[in-house]
């Protein structure tokens, strides 16, 4: 009997070196290979990248008794558009130095990278970047004010968007603000005010 | 190439040259229709916030697209940006057949008689170019009814003592208020006010084959699925297309209206959906593609008797661009207002619109649509974070405890907000686009600080905890948009007009515009149905006109 492998099981067995052996095809460095042409998660952003910009958006709608915006994937909302919607693209740029000039900017003034700091931290992080405090000269003639009003429109964006632009997972944001989902034509029928 | 002569070439299948389509055909005259958008289908464009009018984050939704089309927008210390149309700034409408009407919220206001006479009633007003209109209320009055009529319009006049007169009841019964409303008529009438159901053009009863609304919720900036919202593109157009006698032509991109030696319109040239250019010969042309563009597309026709653009040896056309500066106030109750029920606008207030002591002017106030959660992270009083905890905790509490009441403010023309052309910037087509600059009338501020302060009164007369006025700023900027109109207004003198009585250029006897356009001013109402009854009005005058094949 043939037992089909998960793709995520697949992976732990390529780790723990046993995969090649079982299917007897191979050596360490192809299966490094194949691990590494693995698709990778994001479409325009890094991995450091995202590591920095997904507590970023975490800060903007944090995760309390309801989903924030990790949970929602705002962050692959934000990718997908960027490399899809006219308007977005032109943002490329904006992602890619801001971000740089936001990792430089924590490691100047807490000594220490944005993800490590305190939650607290973070948000007097974002603050400075925020009101434009943040150190003029990494960020050049680019206004940290601005960056930070896109990453925030964007992660609302994000949030309470349609969920088939990758954010808003399992309408976690409608759920939280108690709206019927999704919004079924014809379907929704309503007295006084209130679902039936 | 030349394509086959027709009797009509219309350029803009929303809501004025869709009404000027059907007239046409219906009577006999063949017509081609130019539309540089396509068909809209309820399909590619559903409930999806990004994807809205309103919040156009992801491109408009219902054109036009950012990839191809610009405009240049020139701020006041005479700088200058390129503007995407999916950016406010670009002061978009829509770019597909039925225009603005496929996602408009669709109120159906007439005009007040007063609004045709505001340099009678209020004087001259300083640094404007405020007139009265050369036709009034009682001359358009048959043709709003036609429009209320063939396009159908839902209210119930009888609770407003402020609305001018009229032969006939609206032909489908008003809708019911939703609990806004209701909350919001209470304290009106406390206040001794005059609260009325807002007419639509959506279906509160089956009409025209076109079914009752079901009231979705995203409703305003979005196509309606069962088209009980009415425009151009679900009501007259399909009827002209029926005759046999209208050819829509869609994805088709104007770019000159081509005038010959004599000064007479011969026909439009335009680029095809495949980007090749051609030229449709006509016997007469209607221009009816917005404010801007069809401003645009007459400074774009240069002839021998025109060096200017067509129309323009005085220099008006595209001055006096108005839209409507939107003020009013919000806050917050105790208990719960949102009902599931689109779209949300139900009540009208209208004792505001004119009689104002010391004032020029003034507007309507009516409840709002119901705003959806992102549009909802910008409803927030003066100084509330924006992020955060608080952020979600403002959306979990507020969200459906909102109350708001706005409105339109009858904008003062000025002849220095204006549509020109940028004498650089092109279009994907290379066709120079629209340099919009200027600014809104100082008295327009007076008039926005005004009804904003009534609005407050009323929501706080209500018992909300948190009332914030949503005021005109001092910049005041520059206006258009959605409802934007002005650019060619019709008057009786030709040095100080673009059009006659009947939409005709001076001096064009072939050439007419029917949209808003026309407009003297823009009245404190949403302009669409004074779009339409003017596309009829127009449409009857070159009927009247045409003489079997020929028209003089």
């Amino acid at each position: 009997m043939i037992t089909p492998v998960s793709r995520r099981a697949a992976l732990k067995w390529a780790a723990a070196g046993t995969f090649g052996l079982a299917a007897g095809i191979g050596t360490t460095a192809s299966l490094a290979r194949w691990i590494r042409t693995e698709p990778a998660p994001y479409r325009f952003f890094s991995e450091a990248e995202a590591r920095l910009l997904i507590p970023i958006c975490e800060q903007i709608i944090p995760r309390d008794d309801t989903p924030g915006a990790t949970d929602a994937g705002v962050i692959y909302y934000i990718d997908r558009q960027l490399v899809s919607v006219f308007k977005f693209k032109q943002h490329q740029q904006t992602y890619r130095l801001g971000l740089e000039s936001f990792r430089k900017t924590c490691l100047q003034v807490y000594k220490t990278p944005f993800e490590q700091l305190a939650f607290e931290r973070q948000t007097e992080a974002l603050r400075l970047i925020e009101s434009s405090k943040a150190p003029k000269e990494l960020w050049g003639d680019r206004s940290p004010s601005a960056f930070f009003n896109l990453v925030l429109d964007h992660t609302r964006q994000g949030f309470y968007g349609s969920p088939r632009h990758g954010g808003n997972r399992d309408y976690a944001s409608y759920r939280m603000l108690g709206l019927a989902y999704p919004n079924l034509i014809g379907q929704n029928r309503y007295a006084d005010g209130r679902p039936i | 190439m030349s394509l086959t002569k027709v009797n009509v070439v219309i350029v803009g299948a929303g809501a004025g040259g869709g009404i000027v389509a059907k007239e046409l055909a219906t009577a006999g005259l063949s017509v081609v229709l130019l539309e540089r958008g396509g068909w809209v289908d309820y399909d590619k464009h559903n409930d999806d916030e990004l994807w809205s009018q309103r919040t156009p984050a992801l491109g408009n939704p219902f054109g036009p697209d950012d990839e191809r089309h610009r405009r240049v927008v020139a701020n006041a210390d005479g700088s200058t940006r390129v503007v995407l149309p999916s950016e406010g700034s670009y002061n978009n409408i829509a770019g597909c057949v039925g225009g603005g009407a496929v996602s408009y919220g669709a109120m159906a206001w007439r005009f007040m008689p007063q609004d045709f006479r505001l340099r009678s009633i209020y004087g001259e007003v300083k640094d404007s170019t405020l007139a009265d209109w050369p036709i009034s209320y009682d001359d358009l009055e048959p043709f709003y009814e036609k429009a209320e009529y063939e396009i159908g319009v839902a209210g119930d006049y009888t609770a407003n003592p402020f609305c001018g007169p009229r032969k006939k009841p609206f032909p489908m019964p008003a809708f019911p208020y939703n609990k806004e409303a209701r909350l919001i008529e209470q304290a009106a009438i406390r206040m001794g006010l005059h609260p009325f159901p807002i007419p639509m053009l959506r279906n509160s009863v089956p009409y025209n084959g076109r079914p009752a609304c079901i009231h979705m919720r995203s409703c305003v900036g979005f196509a309606c699925p069962i088209n009980a919202k009415a425009g151009s593109h679900n009501t007259v157009l399909p009827i002209a297309m029926a005759t046999g006698n209208c050819e829509v032509r869609t994805g088709c991109v104007a770019s000159e209206i081509m005038v010959d030696e004599r000064g007479r319109a011969k026909g439009v040239r335009y680029f095809d959906a495949d980007n090749r250019g051609q030229e449709q010969p006509a016997d007469l042309v209607v221009v009816s593609a917005s404010a801007t563009e069809t401003a645009r597309l007459l400074l774009n026709s240069k002839s021998k008797l025109f060096p200017n653009g067509a129309g323009n040896n005085n220099d008006w056309v595209g001055r006096n661009l108005q839209g409507h500066l939107y003020v009013g106030a919000a806050g917050f109750l105790d208990e719960e207002t949102y009902e599931e029920a689109g779209p949300g606008a139900a009540l009208g207030i209208s004792d505001f619109n004119h009689g104002n002591p010391g004032l020029i002017g003034g507007g309507a106030l009516c409840n709002e649509f119901i705003p959806l959660p992102y549009l909802f992270c910008n409803v927030r009083p003066p100084g509330e974070a924006r992020w955060g905890k608080a952020h979600k905790d403002f959306q979990r509490h507020y969200y459906k405890r909102f109350v708001r009441l706005h409105g339109p403010v009858q904008e003062i023309p000025n002849f220095s907000a204006r549509v020109s052309i940028d004498p650089s910037v092109k279009d994907a087509w290379g066709i120079p686009v629209c340099r919009l600059s200027g600014s809104r009338h100082p008295v327009d501020f007076q008039q926005g600080d005004f009804l904003s302060k009534k609005a407050e009164a009323i929501i706080k007369e209500m018992g909300a905890t948190r009332v914030w006025r949503n005021g005109p700023s001092p910049s005041l900027g520059l206006s258009g948009g959605q409802h934007q109109a002005g650019t060619c207004r019709m008057g009786d003198d030709p040095k100080t007009s673009v059009t006659d009585r009947h939409g005709r250029i001076h001096q064009i006897d072939n050439l007419f515009v029917a949209d808003g356009s026309l407009h003297v001013n823009n009245g404190g109402f949403n302009p669409v149905l004074t779009i339409m009854a003017l596309a009829y009005w127009v449409s009857h005058h070159i009927k009247t006109g045409w003489k079997g094949s020929q028209f003089r």
